[in-house]
Parts: structure tokens; C-alpha cells; sequence
């Protein structure tokens, strides 16, 4: 702020004060005692008596003036006069963390410390685990964790980049994107048809023999590089399993058609801006340690 | 004074009471619009690009800041949920701003990049397809609108004129202003005549508001001087007893009904 707006401030505020102690004392003539004397107005019978401000009214005021000379002179207020306490609203927050930052210190440096396999069934893990992922996870994977249309359930077996401490700690960091291509332009109507038709097969389910025997080939033209020869997937890559009944988009025949026709590209944000290491550490934990379904 | 005085004559009370409630906005407000805190962006802060313009915009329409707010405040509970506090240079550009007062839902601040594509599409759709405790409404009827872009560039252009810094499309300089504009080299402007003389012609959306606060202040004042001046009393007050004229007459005809019910009885 500027020494003039500083100065304005000051200026105002200090006119403000003495003119409130000004009316006060200036209404406070004559008689302090109540008089029951009548100002002349009548109005429908009842009258306004002139009596002076009750006393608790005026020494009320009175402790409030005190009151705000003090606070003015502890807290900022006149200007850029910045208080004898020195308070500021930034400096009272990070008093806040850094409080906070020493309480939580030792224990996440000792949680930090250890591998996420050990420290997965610790309560307080748990616990502060359940709690992030509420706030951060929860919105796309569910309150309890079992997924939704598009967004994996986290309590199956099935893990479609790898359910092992290192990548759920990575996926949490880096996050993950999605790149299944659309093929419905490269191999036709009649050859999403056929593939969808295999891809039952895969799962044991009932298909057309022929149509099967037609989508084999063309899966083992274009699927197989992701997908695998037999369907197992890849996790490095994020191709999902074929094989075993878990589908993240649904599993009847039209989802399954679409998904090779339109592709899918769903998307797991990176928090690794969002979140510290540690809080990414309990959370890679109370994922890792989540009961499973 | 007298008190009495103030308190028989309403237009000298007026003007007092405006002058006792003025020293809060003195004090507290004017030194704001003048401070250097609320005018500086910060580093690296950009207007945002038609797309995202143009989506804010629907984000107003749809009432989304009734319900979400984006200011984080300076507490430990709130950075921890949402990120690092909001500070005042990040919404110079914004006009209006969208802190909103009242969180039904979270703060949005920073939710950039916090959730997918797909996600937000589902959640608009249906909140409740994505989180089943949601209590958002669901705002399917965004899949079928479709933006109209033909005014995006004046609204870009407005935007400019109260001091978002948009960049000039010949020499990729930074335009602040008209005001500003005029006042360079003409670099980043077809220096024609013509183009020039528009720009001066235009003035500062800031200078217009200041000049129109203070013509309707004057205004004011004015009307109060002419409403409560001596010379009118007169006429006013006959003007303000004109309901009473009846009721005399009628108080009339009421007494001599009164004498006629005492005759007939």
C-alpha cells in the first residue's frame, strides 16, 4: 500500500473514532437521570419521553471504542502500521502447516521409511488412507472402491496396469491414459462384428462359429499387439485381459462392439503435483492392502 | 446542531447518515480499487483462450457459482482438500469473478486436470452415474447445445477493454488496454489514421464508470438540495396535506349527520 492510501486510512479511521465519541458525549447532556419527561410528541395516545441513553447502552458504546483502540494497535488496521503482534492472515496459516508439519513429521518419515507391501494392514495407514481417498479418489472409483462404467474397480483381481505396490504407487504419481484405437474405419462393420464375435469365444460365451473364425484372424492381424496372441493382455501397455469375465466398459455384446468400433481412451489424472510423496505412499498402501471383493 | 434539529428535518438527516455510512467504504473499499494487490496479475497468469471463454461463460449461465465456489482460503483444512490458497492477482482477468459465497459443492478453484475428460462428461450428464451420493443436478441438455462462437471474439475484445491481457495477433505484444493501446508505438496496430482515430474516440470502460458514479452522486446531491430546500416547503407541505382535505369535509358531514341523528331522535 501506498504512504497516501496508508495515510487515508489512518487518517479515517482515527476521524471516525473521535467522531463516535463526539455524538455520544455531544447526545449525553443534562439530566442523566430518567425523568419521565415528555418531548411533546404524542403519537395515538403513546408519548416519547426525553429520558437520556440507558447507562449499561453508553458504557457498552463506550468499552467498544476502547476496545477497537486496542485492537488497533495489536492487529494491522491503521494502514501500514502492521500491529505489535505482527499477526498476518498468511503467517497465521503457516503457523497452521507448520505446526501440523511437525506433529505429522516422525510418524509419515517412519511410514515413508518402509516398503507399501508392510505397511498396508497398519490401522492408522488404513485409516488416513480412507480419508484421502475419499477426498481424492473416491469421485471416480467409488466410496468403496469397486469402480463404476469406465473407471476400474480397485478390489478385484484384475488389474489392468499391474497391481503390484510399485505400479499402483506409479499409476497414483503419474497417472494414466488410455489408447485403444478405433478400428470400426480400419476393419469394417462386418469385421468389429467378427472380432466381438472371437472375443466371446475368448470368454467362453455363445458366439457364431463363423463370424468367430473370421474375427480370429483379423484380431491376430491388429489385436494381437496389445491384446496378446491368446487375449491375456499386456499391463504395461494397459491392454486389459480378454479372457476373464472383468470388463471395465461392460461386458454385453453392443459395449463390446462399440469399444472396438469407437475405441476407448478413459484417463486416470497424475497427483503428483496434487498429492506429496508420502500421502502418495499411504495411499498406494491403503489401495494395495484394500479388502478384496 | 441540535439534535433536534437532525431529527425534524429529514433531508439534512439524510445527508448525515450517508456521510456516518460512507466512512466504512472510504476506509475499507476505496483503498482496494486503488491498491496494487487487486490490479497485478500474477507471474505467468493468462486471459483465457476462446474455448475456455466461452465455457466460463456457460459455467455462469448454468448458476454453477451459486452452489461452488472458487476461493480457497488461507486454513490448512481447505489447501489440504483443494490446493494452495487464491490470491488476489489471480482473477484481474476475470470479469466478472466467481468466488462465489456459498459452497453446496466443493470448491472448483483448482480442479483443473484433478479428473478425467470422460469423467466430467459422465458427471454432467448424470452426477449421480459417478459419485451416488451426489446432490448436483444433472445437466444433460449441455450434449445437445452447441456453442455459438459468432460474438466470442467481442466478448475476447470486451474483456480486453477492462484489462485482460490478450495478445496482439500482428506482433504477439501484449494490448492492455485502449487507453494503453494508443499510448505505444504503434507496432502492434495498422497505424492508420483511421484505425487510431476509433481507438481514441473509445474510452476506458474504468473512466466511463468513475464519471457515471459521480454524475449520479452529483445527481443525487442535487435532488436533495431541490427536495428539502426552504423556499419549496410550502408547497410541499400543502402538497403532502392535500389527502387530509377530504377528511375534513368528510368530518364535516359526519358531525352534521351526527346533529341530524340527534334532531330526528
Amino acid at each position: 500500500m501506498t504512504s497516501f492510501w496508508s495515510n487515508w486510512i489512518i487518517i479515517l479511521t482515527t476521524v471516525t473514532l473521535v467522531g463516535l465519541l463526539w455524538v455520544l458525549f455531544a447526545t449525553r447532556k443534562g439530566n442523566q437521570q430518567a425523568t419521565d419527561q415528555s418531548t411533546g410528541h404524542p403519537h395515538d395516545g403513546i408519548e416519547e419521553l426525553d429520558n437520556p441513553l440507558p447507562a449499561w447502552w453508553f458504557y457498552m458504546f463506550l468499552i467498544t471504542i476502547i476496545w477497537s483502540v486496542g485492537y488497533l494497535i495489536v492487529y494491522p488496521g491503521m494502514g501500514n502500521f502492521a500491529g505489535i503482534i505482527g499477526w498476518t492472515q498468511v503467517g497465521q496459516y503457516e503457523t497452521q502447516v507448520d505446526t501440523a508439519e511437525q506433529k505429522y513429521r516422525d510418524m509419515r518419515d517412519r511410514y515413508l521409511a518402509l516398503p507399501v507391501e508392510e505397511i498396508a494392514s497398519d490401522p492408522a495407514v488404513r485409516k488416513m488412507g480412507m480419508r484421502m481417498f475419499a477426498n481424492n479418489c473416491a469421485q471416480c472409483h467409488g466410496a468403496d472402491a469397486s469402480g463404476r462404467y469406465g473407471f476400474p474397480n480397485l478390489r478385484d483381481d484384475d488389474w489392468i496396469y499391474g497391481g503390484d505396490a510399485a505400479t499402483i504407487t506409479a499409476t497414483i504419481e503419474n497417472g494414466r491414459q488410455a489408447a485403444m484405437p478405433a478400428w470400426g474405419s480400419i476393419i469394417g462393420d462386418k469385421g468389429v462384428a467378427d472380432v466381438t464375435q472371437y472375443v466371446l469365444t475368448l470368454n467362453g460365451r455363445d458366439a457364431d462359429p463363423a463370424a468367430a473364425a473370421a474375427g480370429k484372424t483379423v484380431f491376430q492381424t491388429y489385436c494381437v499387439a496389445c491384446h496378446g496372441a491368446d487375449g491375456h493382455g499386456n499391463p504395461a501397455m494397459g491392454a486389459p485381459n480378454l479372457t476373464n469375465g472383468v470388463w471395465l466398459y461392460g461386458g454385453s455384446e453392443e459395449q463390446l462392439a462399440h469399444s472396438i468400433r469407437a475405441g476407448r481412451n478413459g484417463a486416470m489424472p497424475a497427483f503428483k503435483g496434487t498429492l506429496s510423496e508420502d500421502k502418495i505412499h499411504i495411499l498406494a498402501a491403503y489401495v494395495y492392502g484394500l479388502e478384496k471383493q | 446542531m441540535k439534535h433536534e434539529t437532525i431529527e425534524k428535518n429529514v433531508g439534512l438527516m439524510i445527508v448525515l447518515i450517508i456521510v456516518a455510512l460512507s466512512f466504512g467504504t472510504l476506509v475499507e473499499l476505496v483503498p482496494l480499487i486503488f491498491s496494487k494487490e487487486s490490479h497485478e496479475p500474477i507471474a505467468g497468469l493468462k486471459p483465457l483462450p476462446a474455448l475456455e471463454l466461452e465455457g466460463r461463460d456457460i459455467y455462469i449461465r448454468e448458476g454453477c457459482h451459486t452452489c461452488h465456489s472458487q476461493m480457497i482460503r488461507p486454513l490448512r483444512a481447505e489447501t489440504e482438500r483443494y490446493g494452495h490458497y487464491s490470491v488476489a492477482g489471480e482473477s484481474v482477468y476475470n470479469h466478472p469473478f466467481l468466488w462465489g459465497s456459498k459452497r453446496t459443492g466443493p470448491d472448483l478453484a483448482r480442479v483443473g486436470e484433478r479428473y478425467s475428460d470422460d469423467w466430467h462428461r459422465a458427471h454432467l450428464y448424470n452426477p449421480r452415474d459417478v459419485v451416488p451420493e451426489s446432490n448436483m443436478p444433472s445437466f444433460p441438455w449441455l450434449f445437445d447445445d452447441e456453442v455459438d462462437g459468432s460474438i466470442t471474439g467481442r466478448k475476447m475484445k470486451a474483456l480486453r477493454d477492462v484489462g485482460a491481457l490478450y495478445r496482439c495477433r500482428h506482433c504477439g505484444r501484449s494490448i492492455r488496454s485502449r487507453r494503453q493501446e494508443r499510448n505505444r508505438s504503434p507496432c502492434c496496430l495498422p497505424a492508420t489514421a483511421g484505425h487510431l482515430a476509433e481507438i481514441e474516440a473509445l474510452m476506458d470502460i474504468n473512466e466511463l464508470r468513475g464519471l457515471s458514479t459521480a454524475f449520479l452522486m452529483l445527481a443525487f446531491l442535487g435532488l436533495c438540495i431541490w427536495a428539502y430546500s426552504s423556499k419549496r416547503k410550502k408547497s410541499f407541505d400543502e402538497a403532502a396535506n392535500l389527502p387530509f382535505a377530504d377528511e375534513e369535509i368528510n368530518q364535516r358531514t359526519m358531525r352534521e349527520q351526527d346533529q341530524e341523528d340527534v334532531k330526528n331522535d
